[in-house]
């Protein structure tokens, strides 16, 4: 891929960045009636709401507003928490750890369970393990995450105390502890792109070994496993990496329900608090910083493309 | 299969080939016993949420204290909940929200996604490009996120945060229409209807729509089922449907909070959804390939 190409790319995820900015920014001017009385609250004074309106900017124009605003956001700056008093950017720090723990491991599962999974109904087609694999794919798209994880947590943390139930330790405290608490969660948030991910690896993986020249490669003795790295996994990438650049989204805010359900505190409980506190500015900040991650994703996706499969090297 | 029946009810195709074709899709999907099991269920959803008084043994409201967290029993066909309420009665009357949810979002992403798809799609240029940035945009946005982020703004409540997925939804439709669209554009008989003098209008109703209706449809059907699961997260945090009403989501919410007392209370609220789920895919996934399977041909 040559650099006009890569210079495009990032010029049109900007391009994308700056549109959610502008939409993020017109969420809090749709606030109906006055935002400044809406921030307030109904009990506030005259001078509460006065106070407020001249601390957010409220009383300058839009356009000015939206400058202001816009070129702190450049600079890292979101903001603070009208609730708290803190920067937002700060609280985000602080609770994206556990999430990105939470999203990450879940598409290494998926990645995991997905393609060998469908590697191995696209080796057995038609036999019962293929039609076993194909039937639990299509309930794994239908499952909510949710519901996955309370039906995990019964047997490994609700009936038995194999794991816990709720909560999440840092890595820091040790690889065991963080695993015990994210891996059903984990499991949970990542099934839905598992399923997803089976289909597309069977689809794929069909149709590399209905190929002729699998036929040669076996005719020459090559094993399976050999076939399975050289040319099937190899295939496989190209879909595997597209459903995971679509899917990212997804998991970040399937990742807010999950969090709810496992006890996590991370973006999904931050947003959730967030609405309940009316903490306008800490939304405005989690919006935009789940927004970068899925522009950010999406590119290196793009690029990883180029890089894997010359074909599409414009 | 309600929308099917719809689609076609719209003005007839100018070729007879067409129509002729189009029926015995439906002919062929439904020698698909996938297809018909799950359309099936769909329309069984259908007749239980406009019976719902007639169906529901209990009143869906009605709290009888003392018989709080039941497990199953001959008067509670699937227990109670922990206001002592019918769960079989709170689960039939929620299949009406479960049906209104997701049509909401998907209006939404009809009425912006399909007009903006027909226009980029058979005007390109600048049009093509400002539709497609606006759906970038929101394609990157985390649909939850932002269906949060709007319930942040209006408050809490069903239809707010249905319009917002719906939103959002919408970039998926253009997606297909616009897609749809540049193909059939590319088509003679397109060049030589305008040759004649054909209305940009009557094109899209004659020529356009008919071609795009089996994408279309497959989108819509698969879009139902990722609509009912965000009403359900949604409910489930608290911030859709709000009491008295409740949908699937929120008794699972319910069923959560009591797991330790009642641990097997999630199993309805959560069937309910994935059936329901799965036969919006099995729909989709059904006429897909029958089309596919057609053009084959």
């Amino acid at each position: 891929m040559n650099g006009s190409v890569v210079l495009r790319r990032i010029g049109g995820g900007v391009l994308v960045l700056w549109l959610v900015s502008l939409l993020t920014f017109a969420l809090i001017q749709l606030l109906p009636g006055d935002a400044a009385q809406a921030i307030a609250g109904e009990n506030a004074t005259q001078a509460d709401v006065d106070r407020i309106r001249h601390e957010l900017g409220f009383d300058l124009p839009v356009i000015e507003q939206y400058f202001r605003w816009f070129s702190n956001v450049v600079t890292g700056d979101f903001g603070t928490s009208l609730y708290s008093g803190r920067p937002v950017t700060e609280l985000i720090f602080e609770a994206a750890p556990a999430t990105l723990s939470l999203t990450v491991m879940a598409i290494v599962i998926a990645v995991l369970v997905g393609v060998t999974a469908g590697i191995a109904a696209a080796i057995r087609q038609g036999g019962w393990l293929d039609r076993t694999i194909t039937s639990l794919a299509t309930f794994g798209i239908a499952m909510p995450s949710f519901w996955v994880l309370m039906l995990l947590l019964l047997p490994f943390a609700v009936l038995n105390r194999w794991l816990p139930a709720t909560g999440y330790a840092p890595m820091s405290d040790g690889l065991w502890p963080w695993l015990s608490h994210i891996l059903l969660p984990a499991t949970a948030l990542g099934l839905a792109s598992a399923a997803e991910l089976a289909r597309h690896a069977r689809g794929c993986a069909a149709d590399v070994l209905a190929r002729p020249y699998i036929r040669t490669a076996r005719a020459r003795g090559a094993t399976g496993a050999w076939l399975i790295r050289r040319h099937v996994l190899r295939n496989a990438a190209i879909p595997v990496i597209t459903v995971l650049g679509l899917h990212v989204g997804r998991l970040l805010g399937g990742s807010i329900v999950i969090e709810s359900v496992a006890g996590i505190s991370g973006l999904g409980t931050l947003a959730i608090q967030a609405i309940l506190q009316r903490d306008y500015t800490t939304i405005q900040g989690y919006v935009l910083f789940s927004a970068i991650i899925v522009v950010l994703v999406n590119l290196v996706v793009d690029l990883l493309y180029g890089w894997i499969n010359p074909k599409v090297r414009a | 299969m309600t929308a099917t029946l719809q689609f076609q009810a719209g003005p007839a195709p100018a070729v007879g080939t067409a129509r002729r074709g189009r029926t015995s899709t439906v002919a062929s999907l439904m020698r698909r016993p996938s297809f018909v099991v799950a359309a099936g269920f769909l329309v069984f959803l259908v007749v239980v949420a406009a019976l719902a008084p007639l169906i529901a043994p209990h009143d869906p409201s009605a709290q009888v204290l003392e018989d709080r967290l039941k497990g199953p029993s001959w008067s509670h066909l699937l227990g109670t909940d922990d206001l002592g309420r019918d769960v079989l009665s709170r689960l039939v009357y929620a299949a009406r929200l479960a049906l209104l949810a997701p049509l909401i979002s998907v209006s939404v992403a009809i009425l912006l996604g399909v007009p903006a798809g027909l226009w980029a799609g058979l005007r390109r240029g600048w049009v093509d490009a400002v539709t497609g940035r606006l759906s970038d945009t929101l394609l990157s946005l985390p649909g939850l996120a932002f269906a949060l982020a709007v319930v942040a703004v209006l408050g809490p409540g069903l239809f707010n945060a249905m319009v917002a997925m719906g939103i959002v939804f919408a970039p998926s439709l253009y997606r297909v229409v616009r897609g749809a669209t540049l193909a059939v554009a590319e088509e003679s008989y397109i060049e030589s209807a305008r040759a004649i003098g054909c209305s940009t209008r009557r094109i899209i109703w004659v020529h356009v729509l008919p071609n795009i209706a089996a994408p279309f449809l497959v989108q819509v059907t698969i879009l139902m089922g990722v609509a009912l699961l965000a009403e359900a997260s949604l409910s489930f945090l608290g911030l859709g449907v709000q009491p008295p009403d409740s949908s699937w989501g929120s008794m699972l919410e319910v069923a959560y909070q009591n797991q330790y007392d009642a641990p097997l209370a999630v199993l309805p609220a959560g069937t309910a959804l994935v059936l329901t789920v799965l036969s919006f895919n099995t729909v989709g996934d059904a006429i897909r390939d029958t089309v596919a399977r057609r053009r084959d041909s």
